[in-house]
């Protein structure tokens, strides 16, 4: 077989271990999304600071890794509960365009928060895992551990939100809210527990960067845009359609960086997306939580 | 059980009822009845705590529910079966039913209610892992009457159970609120159909535009000429 195969190859397995955090994302995102009908434009930057804690218990404080990654999911998981009774609580009665733009200074106030603190330079975790070779494939074990972690984190989601009373409460949320207090659900209760979730979920994405990325203030810049549009592309508020989604990107930008180049792939991945937002406006996959 | 006193509520600017009196007493099944737009559902929504009255009280088991969320109007044995049904359409059958047990003390009691739902309802059983946006209308009014039910509520309200649903379904749901009843359960039912549902209550009130306009027995209304004449067409 030639070598060029073996490099393809290597393209769309990275893709799909790529796309598994993006999934995760889209599904923090989705989730918020279809239960409290807000859509956290600053999901990227809670992901940022989840990054920060992990570098700052880890690098600053010395704690072992073990113990300060872990510390990123709870850390997220309460700013996810503090944005929602904070910011978006209050408001959540008012047109949406007010929720887009609180979110949007949260984003903004994240970003210029991490820069006073931590300054603009890139940091690491100083962390290098091994690269995996199996024949002539080259896996890094960090996009491995990342994916399984990511599958990982959607079964439990999963599990959570099929097998208890609280996870089936999200769920009816989601279908119809102007009920739920007729069954003796407190929807604001509700609220707060999902956007802990969607929190939790982003700590556990801030794990899964930080092994494969330096951090900085604006790195949400780099996967925020992109969970988004998968969002979108898969019906927002619909958790399997973004989960479909997120491999389809990423397969796109894995593949069109392996032909062209990355800024390329992400320019066809935009314009795919806007050619489905024309054909599918509710996105590729109906809605369905 | 329940006594409503001088009720009046309403949507923002928009008055729906005015000087409501009403009463229901422990086992008893009462109906209201009345045109479309008289306030029937309104009414059902200031008992189950919805929405708060503008003025009046609601008193039930001895208890003023003024101060209450709406959501812990359950807790209080408050249980209410919305208008066209309302089931969540992506959950299953028995998810939904699972919801209608969601405050602690049915919750510690899921597993028997569960059966005992299933015994009163028992088609239930065979559709529980289906989703209940699938089902006909007349098992989507059975689910929804089995949700309601599994908070083992003292009161029991149902708005239009018949509504939308074949003349021989309505038999079927008539017949179900009959045997619900034979469980003891207290029942106050809003219905359109009014000869059928006379058949079924001990008492009933006649609301128009907001008021009560006529209240009585189910004999003394299914005698009443006025009733006859504007609402039977006899």
């Amino acid at each position: 077989m030639a070598l060029f195969d073996f490099f393809l190859l290597e393209a769309i397995i990275n893709g799909i271990l790529f796309g598994g955090v993006l999934a995760l994302l889209a599904l923090g995102l989705n989730l918020v999304f279809g239960v409290v009908d807000v859509i956290w434009i600053a999901y990227a930057e809670l992901v940022m600071s989840g990054m920060y804690i992990i570098y700052t218990l880890h690098i600053t404080w010395g704690w072992p890794l073990l113990l300060a990654a872990p510390m990123a999911i709870v850390g997220v998981g309460l700013m996810g509960l503090v944005v929602h009774r904070l910011i978006i609580a209050p408001i959540l009665d008012t047109p949406p365009i007010n929720q887009l733009l609180a979110t949007g200074g949260l984003l903004f106030f994240l970003q210029n928060f991490a820069t006073l603190i931590f300054g603009a330079d890139f940091r690491n975790i100083g962390l290098s895992l091994p690269i995996l070779q199996i024949f002539e494939l080259y896996i890094s074990f960090s996009r491995l551990l990342s994916f399984g972690a990511a599958v990982l984190g959607m079964i439990g989601l999963y599990l959570f939100l099929s097998r208890t009373y609280i996870g089936t409460a999200i769920r009816a949320v989601a279908q119809d809210r102007e009920i739920m207090s007729l069954m003796g659900v407190n929807t604001k209760k509700v609220y707060l527990i999902t956007s802990a979730l969607a929190g939790a979920m982003a700590g556990l994405a801030a794990i899964l960067l930080v092994l494969q990325q330096d951090v900085h203030p604006f790195i949400g810049f780099s996967f925020g845009p992109i969970t988004f549009m998968i969002c979108v592309m898969g019906g927002l508020g619909n958790l399997i359609g973004g989960f479909f989604a997120a491999f389809i990107i990423s397969q796109i930008i894995s593949i069109g960086s392996f032909y062209g180049s990355t800024e390329l792939s992400y320019v066809i991945a935009f314009v795919l997306f806007i050619i489905v937002m024309f054909i599918r406006p509710q996105g590729i996959f109906k809605r369905n939580t | 059980m329940l006594k409503l006193t001088d009720i009046s509520a309403g949507y923002g600017a928009f008055q729906a009822l005015w000087g409501i009196n009403l009463e229901v007493k422990t086992g008893e099944a009462v109906a209201v009845v009345g045109p479309n737009g008289a306030g029937k559902t309104t009414l059902l929504r200031v008992i189950s705590g919805q929405i708060a009255p503008i003025s009046g009280q609601i008193i039930f088991e001895e208890r003023n529910l003024k101060d209450l969320a709406p959501h812990q109007f359950v807790e209080e044995g408050i249980a209410h079966c919305p208008e066209n049904r309302r089931l969540f359409p992506k959950l299953t059958v028995e998810e939904n039913l699972k919801m209608g047990a969601f405050i602690p003390s049915a919750r510690n009691d899921y597993a028997n209610r569960l059966i005992w739902v299933y015994q009163l309802f028992p088609q239930m059983l065979e559709r529980r892992h289906q989703l209940a946006g699938t089902l006909s209308g007349g098992e989507q009014q059975m689910v929804a009457i089995g949700r309601a039910l599994m908070s083992k509520p003292k009161l029991l309200l149902l708005d239009e159970p018949s509504a939308g649903l074949a003349p021989v379904i309505v038999m079927h749901v008539f017949d179900l609120v009959r045997r619900i009843r034979e469980e003891g359960f207290t029942v106050l039912i809003v219905e359109q159909n009014i000869q059928q549902v006379l058949e079924l209550v001990d008492r009933a009130y006649l609301l128009e535009v907001g008021t009560v306009k006529l209240d009585g027995t189910a004999e003394e209304l299914k005698n009443n000429e006025f009733l006859r004449q504007a609402y039977m067409g006899l």
